[in-house]
């Protein structure tokens, strides 16, 4: 079928990844993973521009890093360890059960994996701000 | 309330025209009782509040699989989809993914047109028929509703990806192909917008309303692909090939 109307609503749109009604545990692991994916390209390219104030001399270095040890930063860079663990490790399982190894197992491996991420989550925070 | 009185639920529906300039909600109050299903207060609404709500229905008992929409968000068979338990306010809306013809019925084209090469293998007595497979599920359990393609997230933004129902009617068809040409099939599904294009996020296993489990099937399928991928590196594939 064809026409004005039809082509107007419904169909397709990356707006459906984020409405949370309905939804269940492994579609909110591939938000995330999205989510955190689009983060860590982000943030490397934050980190390649931060980096290239070393250009500009010891001075110019000094004095980022002086703002950068900021509590808002250090939580910005607890947040990045939280970011990269989410996305390494759902990542691990969505490649292991993407193979078709652990099918079964899916929903403990995305609980592990959720575990995991508190732990690191938490380890980092401490060491941050200890 | 009295107990004599029935509960009113606010029913918050999708509306849609052809030639509409945008999508509106309209709300209905519905009297349910515990079995009140979604397409009962529906049918209620076309019969005594408004006749121009579109919605498709069959069967009544979640076998046609006309009647998926989504409620509250989710999707599911108004047929069996009681209102209790639900909330006062329900909202009911369209699958997602899909062309809206009108109100709750969308364009199910280009769903059937996924299907298509499988040959929707629709086999009755396959318990019968192939008493060799260990773990037999039947995708004739399949009721071809869209629930899973609505539901699915990466269908959300990939026109082309052949979706769960098809996928799992591939893997049905490797498992017992009568006839079908196992390599063609796997020839089919082996592509970027096939088996590899799924992000195991399950959610179509989730909704299918006849257990069909779609997502076990497509890792079935990449399994299949995988062994068949390392053979042939391997060197494997063409002895095994030969008889």
């Amino acid at each position: 079928m064809t026409g004005k109307g039809l082509r107007a609503v419904g169909g397709r749109h990356p707006s459906r990844w984020l409405d949370p009604r309905g939804r269940h545990l492994g579609t909110w692991a591939f938000v995330l993973n999205r989510l955190t994916g689009l983060g860590l390209v982000a943030y490397l390219y934050l980190h390649l521009i931060v980096l290239s104030t070393l250009l500009r001399g010891p001075e110019a270095w000094d004095g980022l890093v002086a703002v950068f040890r900021r509590p808002v930063f250090l939580a910005l860079d607890v947040l990045l360890v939280l970011g990269l663990a989410v996305h390494g490790l759902n990542g691990l399982r969505v490649a292991l059960v993407g193979s078709g190894l652990l099918v079964d197992r899916h929903k403990a491996l995305l609980v592990a994996a959720g575990v995991l991420v508190g732990l690191v989550g938490l380890v980092a925070a401490v060491r941050t701000f200890a | 309330m009295s107990e004599d009185q029935p509960r009113m639920v606010l029913l918050r529906v999708f509306r849609y025209r052809s030639g509409d300039e945008a999508p509106r909600y309209d709300e209905f109050r519905v009297p349910i009782g515990p079995r009140t299903t979604v397409l009962d207060a529906l049918l209620g609404v076309r019969r005594l509040q408004d006749p121009t709500l579109t919605l498709r229905h069959s069967c009544l008992h979640a076998s046609c699989g006309t009647c998926g929409m989504r409620v509250n968000g989710r999707e599911v068979l108004a047929c069996v989809t009681r209102l209790d338990g639900l909330g006062d306010r329900v909202v009911v809306e369209p699958l997602a993914g899909a062309p809206v013809v009108g109100d709750l019925v969308v364009d199910m084209e280009g769903f059937y047109r996924r299907l298509g090469p499988s040959g929707r293998p629709l086999v009755r007595a396959s318990e019968q028929a192939a008493p060799e497979l260990p773990d037999l599920e039947r995708f004739e359990d399949c009721i071809e509703c869209g629930l899973c393609l609505s539901a699915c997230p990466v269908a959300a933004t990939d026109p082309r990806y052949l979706g769960p129902a098809a996928l799992a009617a591939a893997g049905r068809l490797l498992e017992e192909p009568r006839g079908a040409d196992p390599a063609a099939v796997l020839g089919w599904v082996d592509d970027a917008h096939g088996a590899w294009r799924c992000h195991v996020a399950f959610e179509c296993s989730e909704v299918c309303p006849a257990g069909v489990e779609p997502a076990g099937a497509i890792m079935g399928l990449r399994r299949r692909l995988l062994r068949d991928r390392l053979s042939r590196l391997a060197g494997l594939h063409d002895r095994e090939a030969r008889p």
